[in-house]
């Protein structure tokens, strides 16, 4: 039952993460983006999924992804049929219960952060009933799976497990607000394991949107350089399973990472602009941080939101400079949507993906194309590919329209 | 266990602004007026239910985050002052507030004229419509309007979704968190809305609005309502469809009695609510279906519904009251509420 709340005793569980699975423009797979990431790799290209010759900027970061999708439980011709955005999530999620060993249930959570869902199908459904109103073929079916909820039904048929779908579209945030959320179910001893993330595909609304807004950068994003002009559209997907240590320990499951902390705030100064003393950003570090009962001395790396454009990465920068204090001078960030750009619903789980990788690989991700830090920053800025041995990282999400959402995660040995 | 109370109401619907306007067109039972909708390239408009302009206009629309915001946000807004009733925006201190919207379509009318723009002359699309496009849009707005909230999510789905919000309010409340929690459920209406649930069912009846209840765990702060039961989310898959689900979703709950209220999804379709129609045959007490009156309001309707359930058992019309939402495409979720001891 959704309420009353099942009776808990005792402290709240541990939650650590048993499967991740990715897909961005490095390509499909933990592999492959690791090796992306650490390289610090950039992928932005002309677009060629829609047209933007009549839009100021034209490069973004689409994947490859391959022709034909993994073996599922989805019958061949409705896999054959499914949207980029279904695609891209089959594939992420197709991983990570790969790599979790997990077996279906009837009492599977599915937590997705999204901005779009299947929106390009959405787009689709507009134009043929504003071109051909009278020709309906296909028409219902665009109507039904551009839903983001339709998409969490597919990744469930296909891996075979039923359960509560929750869909968060807290924009940028999203993703971040779902691991978050699967986190406190777990903690809340609703589930004893919860399947999370997000993701979103490059649609030309969006794309159009924030070329409108002129938060694009014209030739790719630069996060926290001196100069930045803006943001890069990418696009994938990320999902972790995550469950109770306890679980994970009696399957002998191996373990990527323990999700420790995470904080939720919101920022009402202006729907598309941070404060600019990042206040709810603060607040959502000092709120994981609280949780998790660790001071910022003890955080060894941070993904830091940084999209690019000069409002994000000041605001986040000058919630950086307070949170962290003197311990500042001695941390490192860096933003890995220099590489992938910014994949919106699904940059929260990408980066938190991220943060396993650096705690696994032990390895910084670093930013290639900054030429000057901000001298806003008073915290180093990862450039250059480096080894590391962290023990506790955190990720920052910040979302259009205010929501902010902080993970903090912890290297399982 | 901690109890939660339904602390206040609050709905905009095509009966009116405000839950005593959809109380009367409730009670009087005689579906709303239709609308047309003009469908490009049809002779024969769409008919929809709209919300009527505010008369007088409220105050509140000329924050400076409201004037340029979507239909949709104005709706929630007024939902949300309604049900929030005398605890006033004060940023300064506390309540903490909670705020979790829900919607399946959300911003259509701004999504539509952008991506219009876009097609027509990408380079001179409005900066100020895309921000409103985006489903979190309406919740970023009412946290600037309210000042103090400090947990904020959109949720989005088929229109039970809307239990998934009352569930996470009540996590927020007993983990205290929040003091208050609002829910809310929204929906705008245009022909393309209109035109897609055309293809679903040719009688349906499309319409917009807002409805809120706002929960906490005072009692005596309370509108005379408890909330009890919610049951779990009753997924649709391919081996259990939406009447599997709905069964489903009615074994979890008390099985009723002469003086309790069940509040429904039956809008007139037969289709669609053939899975609703039998999994409560034999439901014994009185019904109330909002939808036959209102129209297809998606996460709206399913808001109503709740203010429609909770509103009659506050004025002590019941002594329990059953919510049935049986969504379109995603779950089946059921609530029971009892009048507050």
């Amino acid at each position: 039952m959704l309420f009353p709340r099942p009776l808990q005793n005792g402290p709240p569980p541990r939650v650590v993460v048993t499967g991740a699975g990715i897909v961005t423009a490095y390509g499909s797979g933990w592999k492959v983006n690791a090796e992306g990431f650490r390289a610090g790799r950039t992928t932005f290209r002309p677009v060629t999924l829609f047209d933007v010759s009549r839009q100021r900027s034209k490069l973004a970061a689409e994947a490859d992804l391959p022709d034909t999708l993994p073996a599922t439980r989805l019958p061949a011709r409705q896999a054959s049929r499914l949207d980029r955005a279904s695609r891209i999530l089959l594939l992420a999620a197709h991983e990570a219960w790969g790599q979790s060993g997990w077996e279906p249930s009837e009492d599977l959570p599915l937590v997705l952060g999204t901005t779009s869902g299947g929106m390009l199908l959405g787009e689709e459904y507009f134009k043929r009933a504003v071109n051909s109103p009278r020709f309906h073929r296909g028409q219902p079916t665009r109507a039904l799976h551009y839903q983001p909820q339709t998409q969490g039904r597919i990744i469930a048929e296909a891996l075979g497990f039923s359960g509560p779908i929750i869909i968060i579209a807290n924009a940028c945030a999203s993703g971040g607000n779902a691991l978050g959320l699967a986190w406190e179910m777990i903690r809340a001893g609703r589930a004893g394991r919860v399947m999370a993330g997000g993701y979103d595909a490059l649609t030309q609304l969006v794309f159009a949107g924030f070329d409108a807004l002129q938060s694009i950068s014209p030739g790719g994003c630069r996060p926290f350089d001196a100069h930045r002009d803006g943001l890069s559209i990418g696009e994938g997907a990320a999902i972790v399973t995550l469950e109770s240590l306890d679980s994970a320990s009696r399957r002998g499951a191996e373990i990527l990472g323990e999700l420790i902390g995470y904080g939720s705030t919101m920022d009402g100064h202006h729907l598309t602009q941070p404060h600019p003393e990042g206040v709810a950003g603060l607040a959502a570090m000092q709120c994981a941080c609280a949780v998790a009962q660790v001071n910022p001395e003890d955080i060894d790396y941070v993904n830091a939101h940084g999209t690019g454009t000069p409002l994000n990465d000041s605001s986040e920068a000058a919630a950086i400079n307070r949170w962290a204090g003197s311990h500042a001078a001695a941390l490192p960030v860096s933003s890995t949507k220099a590489g992938i750009g910014h994949l919106l619903g699904g940059a929260g789980a990408v980066e938190a993906v991220v943060c396993l990788m650096v705690l696994r690989e032990r390895w910084l991700p670093p930013e290639t194309t900054l030429e000057t830090p901000d001298p806003i920053c008073r915290f180093p800025l990862v450039r250059q590919p480096c080894d590391a041995r962290c023990e506790l990282v955190l990720s920052n999400s910040i979302g259009f329209g205010g929501a902010n959402a902080t993970l903090l995660f912890r290297r399982y040995s | 266990m901690s109890r939660v109370f339904v602390r206040g109401l609050g709905a905009v619907s095509p009966a009116g602004w405000g839950v005593p306007a959809l109380r009367a067109a409730l009670a009087a039972g005689v579906p709303l007026p239709l609308r047309p909708t003009e469908r490009p390239g049809w002779d024969q408009p769409l008919n929809a239910r709209l919300v009527p302009d505010p008369s007088p206009r409220p105050a509140f629309l000329a924050h400076a985050r409201l004037r340029r915001a979507s239909p949709i946000t104005h709706y929630v807004a007024a939902a949300a002052l309604e049900a929030l009733g005398h605890i006033l925006p004060n940023p300064a201190r506390t309540p903490r507030l909670g705020l979790i919207v829900c919607l399946q379509s959300g911003c259509v009318q701004y999504s539509y004229r952008f991506f219009k723009e876009v097609l027509e002359a990408p380079a001179t699309a409005s900066p100020l419509l895309f921000p409103e496009t985006v489903f979190a849009a309406p919740a970023s707005h009412i946290s600037a309007l309210l000042g103090n909230v400090s947990l904020v999510s959109t949720l989005v789905g088929d229109p039970a979704v809307f239990l998934q919000g009352v569930a996470q309010v009540a996590d927020w409340l007993a983990e205290g968190r929040v003091d208050f929690g609002l829910v809310v459920g929204a929906e705008e209406a245009n022909w393309l809305r209109a035109d897609a649930i055309w293809h679903f069912d040719h009688g349906c009846v499309p319409s917009a609005g807002a409805g809120c209840v706002c929960l906490s765990l005072e009692p005596a702060a309370s509108a005379g309502v408890e909330l009890t039961a919610l049951t779990d989310a009753q997924t649709y898959l391919s081996n259990r469809n939406r009447s599997d689900a709905a069964q489903l979703m009615r074994s979890q709950l008390p099985a009723g009695s002469a003086n309790e209220l069940l509040c429904d999804g039956l809008q007139g379709c037969r289709r669609l609510d053939a899975p609703e129609l039998a999994a409560w045959e034999d439901w014994p007490g009185s019904r109330l279906s909002p939808k036959r009156v209102l129209g297809e309001g998606l996460m709206a309707a399913s808001a109503w519904q709740c203010v429609a359930a909770c509103d009659a058992l506050a004025r002590g019309d019941f002594t329990a009251a059953t919510l049935s939402l049986v969504g379109c495409n995603q779950q089946a979720i059921g609530a029971r509420f009892v009048r507050a001891s």
